[in-house]
């Protein structure tokens, strides 16, 4: 079948280093990549292009990049489930929230940083045993879940939040912690969670599951962020705008049945940080001037009881 | 220029297990690798790692034999008795760093059938084992703090006063050229799947090592034993870790048979590779096959498992051949994967180069043979990587550095700007896929005489064609290209070395197989081919194989 390749192309020798759009032709069957694609652009078209690509198996997380827009290994993507209906072409770019070197590579430094940052490796405690260290099956499989990430960078180009925060430590980095975390041998939970709990941590993520989305083996990260969260409220990290965030929220649930607005960022933030206050003011003029200020007394709705009972349910199973 | 003890060249597990053994005798030790370490191809092997743990009740020397049989008695016992000795240390120290490994009901490591052996003991995570064990040596390398060239591409090993005293690289993110100068150098880079099209390896298994060492007269040994894998994907040619069948999946030709309770009535579809893929072929060939393919059935193992075990697997096989293996069964042929020969080295790693080592699929120890045992590479990668490591290590403490200068890094510019400046022309690409596939007409399952003579024929053409190679891209940052242009002078090195000696061997024995030559010729093949370069020409020499204590016999599964 016949189909375009519109590629984000860039040469930082160039005396004019802009990136711009080139467009190709290509000759492609139904189970074509878009990296067989690519490949063949780069061996027998125009040999000037360049990207990372090794295994072709989606497993040494070469060929992030994003297609059409969205994050995802060139690898294991059909050219038949991206082509666009109209004949437009398939859109290639480099991953984004990394530094772009060339055409469609980028500069992993910032990524593996944020990973060394979490300090990823094994920290048992005590003498070695001679054999090895027992561990339920479960608890390994589990682990196996995150262990299966292999550092494409996906779940990084399309983060929300590094796109607006670049000290944000990020999903891979996060979802690496985790899997230490969650290793029933290791035994410094809580310097990682400490750590994890500061700033650019686990409370930095907005939650938009876009990292869920676009992970090409299924790690999950944004799951893996929430189970750190609470591990670190279980272990008493509770003095973040996070922790208190959440709680507040819970709270609020719990006793009336549904969220108090109002309430919610004065609890987040602490009232007595007069910044913070100070900082939500307009916020609070505009959510006035366009008719969405919540109401100042916060009613219970009706049954409010029975959520009650649900939050009692679930925390004594617990 | 850059000085370093222990100079480790490539970042699999060979490379990363070395260069954590070296960092342990205190010396100063560096890494290059062309990619980021985690990108390496060990990260690709699927099914696990062998070992024969006492307390599980399994002997090495059990494990020693199966490799041994395995090998069709090519292999030299004393190495195959070292690393089965030390495999269980091996895997015991991989857990203590961190990977994670399934687990029995008591939470100790559990083990999978695998081919070609008479006990369970091959121990994996899922069927990523690769991946998992290659991810925990490169946390320990980050935790070691050793120095990583990352990005970094080997163009020539440097040989002064006799010895191999560094490498040139190129900073591929700058095109910089930089003389590394070491003691000891080790070759960790792994095998060279792309002279074959198709292959289960990755684009970046270019033999760039075994061209390495071959151009500076380091001889290759067993060159003619190439692996082709029994259950590679039809079209893509991904591969389909043997876990598959060591979880009990069946092989079944065009009338829904299991040909191989025909073929090996005691192992079935775990008899060792090279047997698999012979049959494999042999019944594609009598017209059983499917569209050139045997099927792969796992249905009868339930979702469950599978998605447990297999679950990479069965997501290749969604992604690359539109088949889910819960509810079908797969296409799947043989396919090139592994060679068992390489840059001769013994069990230290020393090649016959002084100060120039070698570990993993790079070299030959020889550990394989004729033909590896599944989840036997990367045990090799990991005690010979320990091993080479600790040896060089050891020896540089003794050893000053040969006296090399910058010019090195002049005649490789020299060399590349004229390789740059060769006028309009055919690419690399058209090279590469000419020799791809006249590899794998004329050196796969089946051999035969004329088929070979005429692929050395092709190579001889090939390697002439590549004097006037025309590199399209001119830029110094990332210039692929370029690199790929280098890689392919390496792989026409390999090519050939693989030709002359398959040529060489008039018998057939494990993975090479002739048509015209049908038998094992114990009388006069118990013996290695090796291959060294003699100015443009090259030599062969032999060496006799090492028996400890097993005779070789008929070779029966």
């Amino acid at each position: 079948m016949e189909v375009k390749f519109s590629i984000r192309r860039y040469d930082p020798e160039s005396s004019n280093a802009v990136s711009h759009f080139q467009e190709y032709q290509l000759d492609l069957n139904d189970s074509s990549t878009v990296l067989d694609g690519l490949i063949e652009i780069r061996e027998e078209i125009d040999g000037t292009l360049s990207l990372r690509c090794s295994c072709r198996s989606a497993i040494c997380g070469s060929c992030a990049m994003r297609i059409n827009g969205q994050a995802g290994l060139a690898c294991n993507t059909k050219v038949i489930d991206v082509l666009p209906k109209d004949g437009s072409p398939i859109i290639v770019e480099p991953a984004g929230n990394l530094p772009l070197i060339k055409d469609l590579i980028v500069d992993f430094a910032p990524f593996w940083s944020k990973v060394n940052a979490v300090d990823p490796w094994l920290k048992p405690e005590g003498e070695e045993p001679e054999e090895e260290y027992l561990a339920p099956n479960e608890d390994m499989l589990h682990l196996a879940g995150v262990m299966s990430c292999i550092m494409c960078g996906a779940c990084v180009s399309d983060c929300t939040v590094l796109a607006v925060d670049e000290n944000f430590l990020g999903p891979a980095a996060l979802a690496k912690a985790y899997r230490f975390v969650g290793d029933p041998r290791d035994d410094d939970d809580d310097n990682r969670l400490k750590m994890l709990n500061g700033n650019n941590g686990i409370w930095d993520c907005t939650r938009c599951m876009q990292c869920v989305e676009v992970c090409p083996k299924g790690v999950d990260p944004m799951g893996r962020i929430m189970a750190l969260r609470d591990k670190a409220m279980t272990a008493g990290y509770n003095n973040t705008n996070g922790a208190r965030h959440a709680k507040a929220f819970s709270d609020s649930v719990k006793h009336s049945g549904w969220l108090d607005e109002l309430q919610l960022p004065i609890k987040s933030f602490g009232i007595f940080n007069i910044k913070a206050m100070i900082g939500l003011i307009p916020l609070g003029i505009r959510a006035q001037l366009n008719g969405k200020r919540p109401p100042i007394f916060h009613k219970s709705i009706p049954g409010a009881d029975k959520v009650r009972k649900i939050f009692d349910k679930v925390e004594n199973k617990i | 220029m850059q000085s370093h003890d222990v100079l480790i060249l490539g970042a699999g597990l060979a490379g990363m297990r070395a260069a954590l053994a070296a960092t342990e005798e205190g010396v100063d030790v560096a890494v290059v690798s062309k990619v980021h370490p985690v990108r390496s191809h060990s990260g690709a092997a699927q099914g696990g790692i062998n070992a024969a743990l006492t307390d599980r009740g399994d002997d090495w020397k059990d494990h020693a034999y199966d490799t041994i049989k395995g090998s069709d008695f090519l292999g030299d016992q004393d190495a195959i008795e070292i690393m089965c000795r030390e495999a269980g240390e091996e895997v015991i120290a991989m857990e203590h760093m961190g990977a994670i490994f399934n687990r029995d009901e008591e939470g100790k490591l559990g083990t999978r059938s695998f081919g070609g052996q008479r006990q369970a003991r091959t121990f994996f995570v899922a069927d990523f084992t690769g991946q998992a064990l290659l991810h925990v040596l490169y946390e320990q390398i980050i935790k070691a703090g050793v120095r990583v060239y990352e990005e970094w591409f080997v163009v020539s090993l440097i040989m002064e006063d006799g010895k191999c005293s560094g490498a040139v690289l190129m900073e591929i993110s700058s095109g910089h050229i930089e003389v590394a100068r070491a003691k000891s150098v080790i070759l960790a880079t792994g095998g060279l799947g792309r002279v074959f099209e198709p292959s289960t390896n990755a684009l970046i298994c270019t033999g760039d090592g075994m061209g390495l060492a071959y151009r500076v007269g380091a001889p290759l040994m067993d060159m003619e034993m190439v692996q082709y894998h029994p259950t590679t994907l039809k079209g893509s040619g991904a591969l389909l870790s043997e876990a598959a069948r060591g979880e009990g999946a069946y092989l079944l030709n065009s009338k829904g048979e299991r040909f191989m309770l025909e073929y090996a009535p005691e192992f079935k579809e775990l008899a060792s590779r090279d047997v698999v893929s012979r049959c494999e072929q042999t019944e594609i060939n009598a017209g059983r096959g499917i569209d050139g393919c045997v099927l792969l059935d796992v249905r009868h193992l339930g979702e469950k498992l599978i998605n447990e075990r297999l679950g990479q697997i069965r997501e290749l096989g969604i992604d690359f051949a539109n088949v889910d293996m819960v509810t079908d069964p797969v296409p799947v042929r043989p396919g090139m994967h592994y060679i068992m020969g390489g840059v001769k080295a013994d069990v230290d790693g020393l090649t016959p180069v002084p100060g120039l080592y070698a570990a993993g699929e790079v070299a030959c120890v020889s550990v394989h043979g004729g033909n590896r045992l599944g989840a036997n590479s990367l045990l090799d990668t990991l005690v010979f990587g320990r091993r080479s490591g600790r040896h060089a290590a050891e020896a540089s403490k003794h050893m000053s550095h040969t006296n090399i200068n910058d010019s090195y890094a002049n005649a490789v510019k020299i060399q590349l700007e004229s390789l740059l400046d060769n006028p309009k022309g055919e690419t690399f690409g058209q090279l590469r896929t000419d020799l791809g596939a006249t590899m794998n007409q004329h050196l796969a399952v089946y051999r035969n005489e004329t088929g070979m003579k005429e692929a050395l024929a092709k190579i001889g053409e090939i390697k002439q064609r590549y004097k006037s190679v025309y590199v399209p891209d001119k830029t110094k940052i990332f210039n692929t290209n370029l690199m790929f242009t280098i890689e392919m002078n390496f792989m026409i090195d390999c090519a050939e070395t693989i030709a002359i000696s398959a040529i060489d061997r008039t018998e057939s024995r494990g993975a090479h197989t002739r048509e015209d030559m049908p038998e094992r010729d114990d009388e006069n093949w118990l013996k290695h081919i090796l291959i060294s370069k003699d100015g443009d020409q090259h030599k062969l020499s032999y060496k006799d194989i090492v028996i400890t204590n097993w005779e070789p016999t008929v070779r029966q599964y």
